[in-house]
């Protein structure tokens, strides 16, 4: 497993803004995190199985049925900026 | 009234005895936060007007003839539990001012059973963590000595239960978040099974390893408050439809006749002398009582630590990427675009080792790697499971140490983030196979600070574990 971990890319991916100083402490910590990790490359794993969670469920399905949901004005309470019932943003999609 | 060693059991049997009321039960724990919360922060918030009113409650209804081992016992809340009403910062910026607007499944069915609740610990932002230190707001002090840490990341809960701040609490384990610092500060820690607690309402880190868990006095009260935790929740569909057992009656089997087995990687180096010590002491303890001492193996135990900061991190990536500043939380002032609403919003309300996490699961994640960490991770953690699988069919419980060091000082460990990870080598397996845990105390160091013993036991084998660690607790008492 060669790696080519570039911080800020992986960043961008994130949507997480990192600060210069952040970018260079993280671009070594993760460096030498990434090559300890890479020990699981030692093992043949040929023909394993892989674990997805704790448990062997697969599937969980439940009745398609309508239940209360949470109070519009309680959760909208805790929205940073809203417009009535709606959370407001900067705009997504240009004018056509 | 001094709740420092009062355990739930005691403060059922004497509200039944009507020794004193559930607000004055709550008032006597609100005393204790006011008393010694300067010294130790092991809250983030207290709710003493919404408490007392619940206690209020609760004592109307025990005199109008309702019974119940939680009805009225005030319990403290690890602070990314949701209970409507309250704060959930998850010790973070980004989620200041945030306000439940619902029950956790596990705060639902508490508050169902008449629990008070008092107060939120203190936790490492978003539970990434192993001492506690990475909380946005304080740094909870270990109640043995004021200068080292909890440990973490429910170094609140632990801290408010050996601290006498509290009578019991909730914690989450995600790779050893509550047994880690159950063993710091000397308290009970159980991370029961994965499924076998619901997780809806209780913030997101890594789904296919978070647990909830008690956090106790007693290995008694682990297994009343589990009690009331345990069970299906169509909220979650990762609880199977498993019985849930009468833990309570559990508790009585005695250590004879049960096998414990040590896993020999668990017990080369590694640990510190002291700690290897009081484990060494409680095996002999075990053995004393009338348990059949085995050794075993876990060959993949050095993968371990590896497979889980990959599975964590990318399981992280996905579920922290809710903070975004759109529909709650921290927003940034002015963004110019909503690719800028999220990154400085994310810039400004995340900490530093949760970015680090961020980008190690999104590395790990991302195109062309995912196959050689994600992908292999995952086969890996199938062969962690089978050396457990593997384990179990010679024993009934694993016994090991919880940590390989007792509490250390705040500061020390923080420069060196694969240092602190490398901590959690004896309790991140158990989260990667599913399995059920409990720390329990065994002793302590020359300085005082005390140590756990873990005990381990196969998925939904709650009952053989808290069986053991109560004979282990008598044994040690009597």
């Amino acid at each position: 497993m060669s790696h080519t971990l570039d911080v800020a890319y992986v960043a961008e991916l994130a949507r997480l803004e990192l600060s210069p100083d952040e970018k260079r402490t993280f671009q070594l910590q993760l460096e030498t995190i990434v090559n300890y990790v890479e020990k699981i490359g030692e093992l043949d794993l040929a023909g394993i199985e892989p674990t997805l969670h704790g448990q062997a469920l697969v599937n969980v399905f439940r009745e398609d049925v309508v239940v209360p949901s949470l109070d519009r004005e309680c959760v909208l309470a805790n929205a940073p900026e809203r417009n009535g019932f709606e959370f407001k943003l900067p705009k997504i999609v240009e004018d056509a | 009234m001094d709740i420092s060693t009062l355990t739930i059991c005691d403060a059922a049997a004497e509200l039944r005895k009507k020794t004193f009321s559930s607000v004055e039960l709550t008032q006597a724990v609100l005393d204790a936060i006011n008393k010694k919360d300067a010294d130790l922060n092991a809250y983030l918030s207290v709710d003493a007007e919404g408490a007392l009113l619940q206690a209020e409650a609760a004592d109307a209804a025990r005199s109008a003839g309702r019974d119940g081992d939680l009805l009225g016992i005030p319990v403290a809340v690890k602070d990314l539990i949701n209970v409507a009403g309250q704060p959930c910062t998850c010790a973070s910026k980004q989620l200041v001012g945030y306000v439940s607007p619902y029950d956790a499944t596990v705060s639902a069915k508490l508050r169902q059973a008449g629990v008070v609740f008092a107060g939120r610990t203190n936790m490492d932002e978003f539970a990434m963590g192993s001492s506690t230190e990475n909380s946005a707001f304080k740094v909870t002090r270990n109640p043995h000595d004021l200068t080292r840490v909890p440990g973490g990341s429910s170094g609140g809960s632990a801290a408010a239960v050996a601290g006498g701040e509290a009578i019991a609490a909730l914690g989450t384990d995600t790779g050893g978040s509550i047994r880690q610092p159950a063993s710091f500060c000397g308290c009970v820690g159980l991370k029961p099974s994965y499924g076998r607690v619901s997780r809806y309402g209780v913030t997101a880190f890594a789904s296919s390893l978070d647990q909830v868990g008690p956090m106790t006095k007693t290995v008694e009260d682990a297994a009343v408050l589990l009690q009331a935790l345990a069970g299906r929740d169509a909220h979650d569909g990762t609880t199977p439809d498993v019985p849930v057992p009468d833990y309570r009656a559990a508790l009585r089997g005695g250590l004879k006749g049960m096998k414990i087995g040590l896993p020999k990687e668990y017990y080369i180096g590694g640990a510190d002398h002291e700690v290897m010590a009081c484990v060494r002491k409680a095996v002999d303890a075990c053995a004393a009582a009338g348990a059949e001492i085995v050794e075993v193996s876990l060959p993949h135990t050095e993968y371990a630590i590896a497979v889980y900061y990959i599975v964590a991190t990318a399981e992280a990536s996905a579920n922290l990427a809710r903070f975004d500043g759109v529909r709650y939380g921290h927003r940034t002032a002015n963004p110019g675009s909503v690719f800028d609403l999220y990154a400085k919003s994310r810039a400004e309300g995340l900490g530093t080792e949760v970015k680090r996490r961020i980008i190690l699961g999104t590395y790990v994640l991302s195109s062309g790697y995912y196959d050689a960490y994600y992908g292999r991770a995952q086969k890996v953690r199938t062969l962690i499971r089978k050396d457990f699988a593997e384990a179990f069919k010679t024993c009934d419980a694993l016994l090991t140490p919880v940590a390989p060091t007792a509490a250390y000082r705040i500061g020390e460990a923080c420069d060196d983030p694969l240092k602190m990870y490398l901590g959690d080598i004896f309790t991140v397996p158990a989260n990667l196979a599913g399995l059920c845990g409990i720390s329990v105390p065994c002793g302590q160091t020359a300085a005082g600070l005390p140590v756990g013993m873990q005990l381990l036991g196969p998925a939904f084998g709650e009952g053989s574990i808290l069986r053991a660690a109560y004979a282990y607790e008598q044994g040690v008492r009597a």
